[in-house]
């Protein structure tokens, strides 16, 4: 059986590391130069605990499965995570109110360890909390991840189980006859499919259209983020209490030592699926928000800010069923939050619930396969002892590239060997280029490792997407 | 003796050392010795020091040849930790990972640059924004374009410079746009590098807003007000595929933060002694000079200090050095009465004629802007506290 999953973030790399541990021919198309480029690598990164979710949506029944487990998914794929907890703070009695509401909501769910905690428990937790803060509702089970790092390693077991990776294509056509689907067709190859999963994120009504199959209309909501360089103002996630179904703006730890706030949360129209650019009214918005949590916050160590889009329909739930017209075509659409906790759970519904018992199509697990890769070691997390055999055995270990991170040549060769061929490809795979001086030093160095690495000439060297050259030609002679 | 960073500081410091007799280790994470100065191709290096103009990697040519040969030099070599109780530091290289002790240490890591993205500056986040250093790396050291149409933000030294170097290796430079309402580097530097080649500066002015991706399309540029706010109505766009950015230099000091005392950069005496006996720093990473001749001189005076510790020769007094009025930057934070005092400052507004007060010491002086770091050396003035001012007169 032949399986195309369109779309590469966290969504399709985990549906097609599931369906890897099967017999089927699987082929996972991203339209970017790598996996988690998209919704996936610019978001919270909070595997949330799960009392906010409506008990009859979708989302609050894939919300506490998918965040336990992560615990295991974390030691499979090999990413970090720190089960922080999360505080939703109340600043009022009305405040108090809903979070009693949401904490009987966590308890339907099925959100395990809730406890709401006084003015005193708080800021002895929470030091630098507005003294303000009348009570908390807190999650022990909230996590923090690093989400393109969940998407690298599904992608990574994926192919280790001989999963097919196509980057760089993008889908431009389905062909569907006689009620069942057939073939996606990109701007450079056609790719013949029994079964079509529709990840594609913002694009995934694009994508249902062109299989004609049901739609459900996407639309972005922006969401504008503050990095701090610094991690003094919070050990666990902080959000406000929620309103006009946001979640608010956040400021939570990040597993890389920094302070994260954001996001805002502005509706754009469907034909803006690309503008992640960031705003000053936002910046400004997210800031003020931030403040009233933590009333210490400063701008003066900036990292940098960015922009997210998440996919969000008019249901606000997931759209994720098999098309009743067009046989063979499954909608994973509308992903909105929680979807990055949900994911782990998203991949086994469609797996199991979707593929196999409601399409009754029979999976068999295969004779062999991984469930497990190791992920790119790190010297800065290693003993002396360790880093030093590393060196002996390979020199590059001993080269270190970038400076703010301690990250080494051997690391990122590693990275190359692996797939990356783009400056952002080494970045999410290593870490190099994300601390202070944000490449500023050693991107050129990456640059010519990729260059040397690979034989791809410095011209055509990418930061990201196409179109993005880290230089354009050489000086005269 | 160990030293880390070979720069201009580095290598001075080794020179200082080495020649008051102590045996020296001078580390640096680059396959080379010179630091940022190898490139710096334009000239103008070495007017105190060498009495005549030179460039980057001349100037380093000159040092390094001063520097004996007893001097053990390491490149490809990182400074992964210091342990300043114990004195022991631990270096990391592709020959591997060691242990060295050291009687005293001359930290000499630089500054690194300010980058766009801290600024906060709203829009998206193309390729084509490079810091001014990046850009001159990649086209004096690695020999290639950044891009073919650029605009610079920032007048400092290396922005002018930049803007400069680009416009001859043929790329179309718009302007320079600085915030304040006077540019950041030498007056030399804004003749020869921009009106010489009729590259616009725009004073007082800021960039509000890039478009364009994945690579940079746009650039919106904004007159300020004087509390640097936007004014509404003075947009202007540039349609650039590249911005190069100097705002600012910023001391790495990370390695030593955590028990040296530090502001901005790393708080040393005229010695060059910071708050830990055995630990010394000097050049870019405690404060950021205008001239290499100054870094120079500073990184030889802690060398020698530091040499002299080793052997038990060296006392290290800090007494306060006090800022007074008129006096925006002041450096060093602390005075050693057995070295003769070099201090260093920038006023906080341009004067013409001004009385500069360092302790008993009185010295006149013309022309001072904020732009230009003024250096005034005095025997050790023998008071408890020494205070420096200025004054227009």
């Amino acid at each position: 059986m032949k399986v195309v999953i369109i779309g590469g973030g966290v969504i399709g790399t985990l549906i097609a590391r599931l369906l890897s541990f099967y017999e089927a021919d699987v082929t996972l198309i991203e339209k970017e130069n790598d996996v988690g480029w998209g919704v996936t690598k610019a978001n919270s990164g909070i595997v949330h605990a799960g009392y906010d979710d409506e008990p009859e949506t979708l989302r609050a029944k894939l919300v506490v499965p998918g965040n336990e487990m992560y615990s295991q998914l974390s030691k499979d794929l090999d990413f970090p995570m720190q089960r922080v907890g999360s505080h939703v703070l109340a600043f009022s009695d009305e405040e108090v109110k809903i979070l009693e509401e949401l904490y009987k909501r966590g308890e339907r769910n099925g959100v395990k360890g809730l406890k709401i905690l006084s003015r005193e428990e708080v800021l002895s937790m929470v030091p630098k909390v507005n003294p303000d803060v009348k009570a908390s509702l807190y999650a022990p089970t909230a996590g923090i991840v690093v989400p393109w790092r969940v998407a690298i390693g599904a992608s990574d077991n994926f192919v280790k189980n001989g999963g097919k990776l196509v980057l760089g294509e993008r889908v431009v056509d389905i062909i569907a006859s006689g009620g069942r689907v057939r073939k996606v067709v990109t701007d450079k190859n056609e790719y013949k499919a029994d079964l079509v999963i529709n990840a594609a994120g913002l694009f995934a009504d694009e994508i249902a259209e062109m299989a004609g199959a049901e739609v459900m209309p996407i639309h972005p909501r922006k969401g504008e983020y503050i990095l701090l360089d610094t991690q003094e103002y919070t050990p666990s996630v902080l959000f406000p209490t929620p309103s006009r179904g946001t979640k608010g703006t956040l400021v939570l730890p990040t597993l890389s030592e920094n302070t994260l706030i954001g996001p805002n949360a502005v509706d754009l129209s469907p034909d803006e699926k690309n503008d992640v650019s960031t705003t000053s009214e936002g910046l400004k918005e997210i800031y003020e928000s931030a403040k009233r949590l933590v009333p210490s916050i400063k701008l003066d160590e900036v990292l940098r800010t960015f922009a997210g889009l998440r996919p969000e329909s008019p249901q606000r739930d997931f759209f994720i069923r098999e098309s009743e017209g067009v046989w063979g075509f499954i909608n994973v659409a509308a992903i909105r939050s929680p979807g990055l906790t949900a994911a782990p759970a998203i991949a086994e519904y469609v797996v199991e619930d979707i593929i196999q018992q409601r399409l009754k199509i029979h999976l068999e697990k295969k004779k062999s396969y991984v469930k497990s890769v190791k992920q790119i070691k790190k010297v800065s997390n290693m003993s002396l002892d360790e880093w030093a055999e590393l060196v002996k055995k390979d020199e590059k270990f001993g080269n270190v590239v970038c400076m703010c991170w301690r990250i080494t040549e051997g690391e990122i060769v590693e990275a190359i060997r692996r797939g990356a061929r783009t400056l952002d490809s080494v970045k999410f795979r290593t870490g190099a280029m994300c601390g202070a001086c944000q490449g500023g030093r050693c991107a050129i160095k990456i640059a010519k490792i990729i260059s040397r690495e690979t034989g791809i000439p410095l011209e055509e060297i990418l930061t990201n997407s196409d179109g993005s050259n880290f230089v354009v030609g050489k000086v005269r002679i | 003796m160990l030293v880390v960073g070979a720069g201009a500081a580095g290598m001075a410091a080794a020179k200082g050392a080495s020649e008051k007799g102590a045996h020296v280790l001078l580390v640096d994470n680059e396959e080379w010795i010179g630091g940022i100065l190898q490139q710096c191709i334009h000239n103008g290096f070495g007017v105190h020091r060498y009495k005549k103009e030179l460039t980057g990697p001349e100037f380093a040519a000159e040092l390094k040849s001063e520097i004996p040969s007893d001097v053990e030099v390491k490149t490809g070599t990182f400074a992964h930790e210091i342990v300043p109780n114990e004195k022991r530091a631990i270096l990391v290289s592709r020959e591997g990972i060691e242990e060295v002790s050291y009687e005293s240490l001359v930290y000499a890591t630089g500054a690194r640059e300010r980058t766009f993205q801290s600024l906060m500056v709203p829009g998206t986040r193309p390729a084509g924004i490079y810091t001014a250093g990046q850009a001159q790396r990649l086209i004096n050291i690695e020999g290639y374009l950044p891009g073919k149409r650029a605009l610079v933000l920032g007048s400092g030294d290396v922005g002018l410079i930049m803007a400069r170097r680009m416009y001859l290796e043929g790329m179309e430079v718009v302007g320079v746009v600085e915030r304040l309402p006077y540019p950041g580097g030498l007056r030399r530097n804004v003749k020869q590098c921009l009106e010489d080649f009729d590259i616009p500066l725009y004073l007082s002015h800021t960039v509000i807003r890039v478009e364009g991706y994945p690579r940079l399309e746009k650039v919106i540029v904004a007159k300020v007000d004087g509390n640097f706010r936007p004014i509404p109505g003075t947009e202007r766009e540039f349609h650039v595929d590249t911005l190069v950015v100097s705002v600012g230099l910023i001391p790495v000091k990370k390695l030593v933060a955590d028990f040296v005392k530090v502001r901005s950069g790393v708080l040393v005496s005229s010695s060059g002694q910071t708050s830990v006996d055995s630990i010394f720093a000097a050049g870019n990473v405690t404060t950021i000079f205008d001239l290499v001749d100054y870094v120079a001189k500073e990184g030889e005076k802690a060398g020698r200090s530091a040499a002299l510790l080793a052997k038990g020769e060296f006392r290290g007094e800090r007494l306060p050095i006090r800022k007074g009025k008129g006096v925006k930057i002041l450096h060093p934070e602390w005075y050693d009465p057995s070295v003769p005092l070099s201090v260093y400052l920038r006023v906080e507004k341009p004067m013409e004629k001004a009385l500069i007060r360092v302790g008993k010491y009185e010295i006149e002086a013309e022309d001072l802007t904020p732009a230009e770091m003024v250096n005034v050396d005095v025997e050790p003035p023998c008071e408890s506290e020494v205070s420096v001012s200025v004054t227009e007169v």
